[in-house]
C-alpha cells in the first residue's frame, strides 16, 4: 500500500477544482449569470481555448495526486513496519512510466535512434568516433537505416488514427449533453445534431471546440504512438525525456497561475471594499499601505521576499520530509509572496467601484433600513463587484505564468529540482549557444508555454468581453468587412 | 503648482518611510543577521565563530535600535537600524555583504549611467512604436487589418520575453553575426552592443502595449468632439493625429509612466542576458550571491525612483492637457 502524500500545492489545486465546481453549480442556478457565461463561449476563440485549457488542466490534476511507494521489506525488518521510497510520484508519473524509465545517457535528437554526441567505440576491431545507438529509443530496429522512416510513419499513423477515434468518441459522448444546453439541437436525433454542430448552425460555436478537440486528439495520439519507441521531443543532457518535462511543467504553471491569483483575492476584496465603504481615515490607511507596496518595483520586492523565505527554510528543515516536499513548500511560499505583493491593483479597482456603489439607491435603502454595514458589504456590494474580481483573476492567470519564467531566470522562482517552463528556458538558453545547436528543449518549452498562455489569454478576453460590456465594443470584428459598410449603416440609422 | 509638488513630495517621503520600515522588518526582524550569516557562509562549515566574524566584518553585530555601549548621539547612530535603514535617506548605502563587492553607492552611480543608456532609448522608442502601431490599427478599425493586427498583438503578448531574447540573440548575433552576442564597451562603440537589446525589448512589449493603446484610442474616438472634427471635413488621419491622439495621451502617459523607474533601474533580464553591466545585472548577481545589503538598497532605490517618476508623470499631465489643474 503506497503512502499518499498531500502536498500543499496539491491541496490548493483540488480546493481550486472544488471551488470551480461549486461556482459552476451556482451559475446553473442563476439564469442571469448563466446567460453571461454563455456569452463567453459565443466567442469561437474562447471556445477553442477552453478545450485546450481543460486538456492542460487534466494533465495538471493527474500530476497532483502524489504518493510514495512502499519498499519491499528488508531482512530483519520488524513485521508491520513499512518503509517508503524517498521519491514522490504522481499519477501522471505512473501513466508516463515508459517515458520516465527509458532514460538515455545524454542528449538525443527528437525521434532519433542515434545519440547526439560522438563517442569512441570499437567497430570491426578499429576504434572509431561514431554516434552510438541509443539505449532505448529505436532499440527495436534491426536495420535502422532502412526501417527507421517506415517505423516512424507506422507508429505515427496508428497513433494519429487512435487519437482521432478517441476524440471522435469523446465528441459523440458529449453530444447528448450539448443537446441539453443548445436550443438549436433540441429534439434532433444524434446524427442530425452532429450535422448541425459540424455545419456551425448552432447558437454557441461548438464546431470550434470540436475542431480543437480533433486537432488535440490527433497530436496527442501521434505523440503517444511515436513515444512507444522513440523520444518524441528528444532528451536533455541527463537523457531525460523532454516531452515528460514539458508535461510536468504544466502543473507548475497551473499552480502559480491559480494559486498566486487566488492569493491576492482576500486582501484585495476585503481592503478594497472596506476602503471604499468607510472612506475617511480607513481609506487613507489602506491607500497608504497599497501605495507603499506598489511603489517597490515588483521583481525586487519578490526577490527580497524569496531570499527571506530561503533563509526561513534553511532554518526550519523539520517542515519537509523529502526534496519534493521542500520544493513544494518553496513554490507554495512563492505563490503567497506573489499574492501578498500583487493585490494593490485589484484593491484600487474595487475601492473605486465601492465608492460608486455605496451612493446607489439600493445601498442607501439598505442603510436606511438599518442593515449592519458588514452585512451590506457582503450582501449588496460584494456580489456587484464580483465581475471585476473574476475578470481580474482570469487576466492575471496568463501574466503569472509568464512571470514565473522570468522569476526562475532571475533565480527567485521555483526550486530547480521542479520542472517548470522557466527552468526549461534557462537550460535551453545554454543549449542554444552550443554548436551544433540543441534546439528541442527550448522549442518544446516554447510550444507548450505559448499554447497555454495564448489559450489563457483568449479565454480571459472572452470572459472580459462577456462581463464588461464596455470592453466588448473595443473588440475587432471579423465579420463586418469594411468601414464604409459600417459607416453606411450608422448613416442609415441616423437618417 | 509649487504647493502641489511640495505636497506630493511630502507624501512620497511618507511612502518611502513605509517602504524602508517594511524592508527593515523583513530583513532584520523576520530573520536575524545570524540566519543571514548562516545562509551566506553556507553548508556545513558554519560555526559560531565564523558567524560572529561575518557579522563583525559587516557591522551586523551592533545592537538593533539602541546602543548602550556608546555615548551621546552615537547611542542612536551606532546601531543596525541607523546604519542600515536611516542612512539610506542620505543615499549612503554602505558596503555590500559579499567579500568581493565594495561600496554600493559607487557601484550604483557607475551602473546607473549604463542602465540609462539601454533603458532610455527603449522607453522613448517603445512609446513611439506602440502608439504608432495602435494608431495604425485604429485607422483601419473594423477591417481585416485591424482584426489580424489584434490577433498578432495577442500572439506577441503570449510569448515570454525570454523567448524573444534567446531567439533574437541566436538569429542576429550568432547566425547573421550582425552584432556581438553580448558584452559592453564605453563610448560610441556601446551602440553596437545596445542595438539588439533595445530592439528585442521593443518587440517583447509591443503586443501588450499596442493593444492597450488601441483600446485607449478607441475610447476617445466615440466622443462628440471627434464627430465635430469629422463634420468640419477634416481627413481621418488629421482627426486621429490631431484630436484623438492628443486626448488619448493622458491614459497612455499614465501607463507608460509605470515603466519610468525601470529607465534608471534597468531591465533585470535584458541586462544579464546581454552582459550589460547596469543595475539590472547588479541585482541579478546580488540575488545569485545572496547579497542582502544590495537587494535591500535596490528595493529602497527602486521605490524612490518610482515615487519620483510618478510625480513627473503628474506634472507631465499639465503639459499634455492644460485642463488638468493640479491642486
Amino acid at each position: 500500500m503506497p503512502k499518499f502524500v498531500l502536498l500543499w500545492t496539491d491541496a490548493v489545486i483540488w480546493l481550486g477544482l472544488a471551488a470551480t465546481l461549486g461556482y459552476a453549480w451556482q451559475v446553473r442556478r442563476q439564469p442571469q449569470l448563466a446567460a453571461t457565461w454563455r456569452k463567453v463561449w459565443r466567442d469561437a476563440a474562447a471556445m477553442a481555448a477552453t478545450v485546450l485549457l481543460l486538456a492542460f488542466a487534466a494533465v495538471a490534476l493527474l500530476d497532483s495526486l502524489h504518493f510514495r511507494r512502499a519498499l519491499p521489506p528488508l531482512p530483519g525488518q520488524a513485521a508491520g513496519q513499512v518503509f517508503y521510497a524517498t521519491r514522490t510520484e504522481s499519477l501522471l508519473d505512473v501513466l508516463l512510466t515508459p517515458l520516465v524509465e527509458r532514460r538515455e545517457s545524454t542528449y538525443s535528437r527528437p525521434l532519433s535512434y542515434l545519440g547526439f554526441t560522438r563517442e569512441s567505440r570499437v567497430v570491426n576491431g578499429e576504434p572509431q568516433r561514431i554516434h552510438p545507438r541509443l539505449e532505448h529509443a529505436g532499440a527495436h530496429l534491426t536495420d535502422p537505416e532502412n526501417d527507421w522512416l517506415g517505423d516512424l510513419a507506422l507508429r505515427g499513423a496508428l497513433g494519429l488514427a487512435g487519437g482521432l477515434i478517441a476524440a471522435g468518441l469523446l465528441g459523440l459522448a458529449a453530444l447528448p449533453l450539448l443537446r441539453r444546453w443548445e436550443p438549436a439541437l433540441a429534439g434532433l436525433n444524434l446524427s442530425a445534431a452532429a450535422r448541425q454542430v459540424l455545419a456551425d448552425r448552432t447558437d454557441l460555436p461548438w464546431r470550434a471546440g470540436v475542431i480543437t478537440l480533433a486537432v488535440l486528439g490527433a497530436l496527442t495520439g501521434a505523440a503517444v504512438g511515436l513515444s512507444t519507441g522513440y523520444h518524441v521531443l528528444g532528451t536533455d543532457n541527463l537523457g531525460n525525456d523532454v516531452l515528460y518535462q514539458a508535461l510536468k511543467s504544466l502543473r507548475t504553471a497551473f499552480v502559480i497561475g491559480v494559486m498566486a491569483s487566488v492569493a491576492t483575492l482576500p486582501f484585495a476584496i476585503a481592503l478594497g471594499i472596506l476602503a471604499g465603504w468607510y472612506r475617511g481615515w480607513v481609506d487613507e490607511v489602506i491607500q497608504y499601505v497599497y501605495t507603499v507596496l506598489s511603489s517597490v518595483p515588483n521583481v525586487l520586492l519578490i526577490a527580497a521576499c524569496v531570499l527571506m523565505v530561503q533563509v526561513f527554510l534553511d532554518k526550519h528543515p523539520e517542515l519537509f520530509e523529502t526534496g519534493a516536499e521542500r520544493a513544494d513548500l518553496k513554490i507554495f511560499m512563492l505563490c503567497l509572496i506573489l499574492g501578498l505583493t500583487g493585490w494593490a491593483g485589484l484593491c484600487r479597482l474595487l475601492r473605486g467601484e465601492t465608492l460608486k456603489l455605496r451612493e446607489l439607491d439600493y445601498v442607501q435603502a439598505a442603510t436606511a433600513f438599518g442593515v449592519a454595514p458588514l452585512r451590506i458589504m457582503r450582501r449588496h456590494i460584494l456580489p456587484n463587484v464580483m465581475h471585476l474580481v473574476l475578470i481580474n483573476t482570469v487576466l492575471d492567470f496568463s501574466g503569472l505564468i509568464l512571470y514565473e519564467a522570468v522569476l526562475s531566470y532571475v533565480g527567485v522562482g521555483v526550486d530547480p529540482s521542479m520542472n517548470s517552463f522557466g527552468g526549461m528556458i534557462n537550460l535551453g538558453r545554454d543549449q542554444m549557444s552550443r554548436d551544433p545547436l540543441i534546439w528541442w528543449s527550448f522549442s518544446a518549452a516554447f510550444v507548450f508555454m505559448v499554447a497555454l498562455v495564448l489559450a489563457a489569454n483568449l479565454f480571459a478576453d472572452g470572459v472580459r468581453d462577456a462581463f464588461d460590456p464596455r470592453a466588448r465594443s473595443l473588440r475587432p470584428r471579423w465579420r463586418s468587412t469594411s468601414r464604409t459598410a459600417a459607416a453606411a449603416q450608422t448613416g442609415g440609422a441616423g437618417a | 503648482m509649487l504647493r502641489y509638488t511640495l505636497r506630493r513630495l511630502l507624501y512620497g517621503f511618507l511612502i518611502l518611510l513605509g517602504v524602508n520600515l517594511a524592508t527593515f522588518v523583513l530583513f532584520f526582524q523576520v530573520n536575524t543577521p545570524d540566519d543571514m550569516a548562516r545562509l551566506n557562509i553556507g553548508g556545513k562549515r558554519v560555526t559560531p565563530e565564523l558567524i560572529t566574524k561575518w557579522k563583525v566584518e559587516r557591522g551586523y553585530d551592533r545592537p538593533m535600535y539602541w546602543n548602550d555601549a556608546a555615548a551621546g548621539s552615537e547611542r542612536l547612530t551606532r546601531t543596525i537600524f541607523w546604519e542600515r535603514s536611516v542612512s539610506l535617506f542620505a543615499l549612503e548605502f554602505g558596503r555590500a555583504d559579499s567579500e568581493s563587492a565594495g561600496d554600493i553607492g559607487a557601484e550604483v552611480r557607475e551602473r546607473m549611467a549604463v542602465s540609462l543608456k539601454l533603458a532610455l532609448p527603449v522607453f522613448l522608442l517603445q512609446l513611439i512604436a506602440s502608439t504608432a502601431f495602435a494608431l495604425g490599427l485604429v485607422f483601419f478599425r473594423g477591417t481585416r487589418i485591424d482584426f489580424w493586427g489584434v490577433v498578432l498583438c495577442v500572439v506577441m503578448l503570449s510569448i515570454s520575453a525570454l523567448f524573444y531574447i534567446v531567439v533574437g540573440q541566436y538569429l542576429f548575433a550568432r547566425v547573421l553575426k550582425l552584432v556581438p552576442v553580448s558584452g559592453y564597451a564605453g563610448g560610441l562603440s556601446a551602440v553596437k552592443f545596445l542595438v539588439l537589446p533595445v530592439l528585442l525589448s521593443l518587440a517583447s512589449r509591443l503586443g501588450a502595449e499596442a493593444r492597450l493603446y488601441r483600446a485607449m484610442l478607441l475610447e476617445e474616438i466615440g466622443k462628440d468632439y471627434v464627430r465635430t472634427a469629422r463634420a468640419k471635413g477634416l481627413s481621418e488621419l488629421r482627426v486621429l493625429a490631431r484630436h484623438v491622439l492628443r486626448n488619448a495621451m493622458i491614459p497612455i502617459l499614465t501607463s507608460a509612466g509605470g515603466y519610468l523607474p525601470y529607465v534608471f533601474l534597468g531591465s533585470l533580464v535584458f541586462e544579464s542576458f546581454f552582459g550589460i553591466p547596469g543595475l539590472g545585472s547588479y541585482v541579478i548577481d546580488a540575488i545569485g550571491g545572496q547579497d542582502f545589503a544590495i537587494v535591500r538598497t535596490m528595493v529602497f532605490l527602486g521605490s524612490l525612483l518610482y515615487i519620483l517618476s510618478y510625480i513627473l508623470v503628474d506634472l507631465a499631465y499639465t503639459w499634455v492637457d492644460p485642463r488638468v489643474r493640479l491642486n
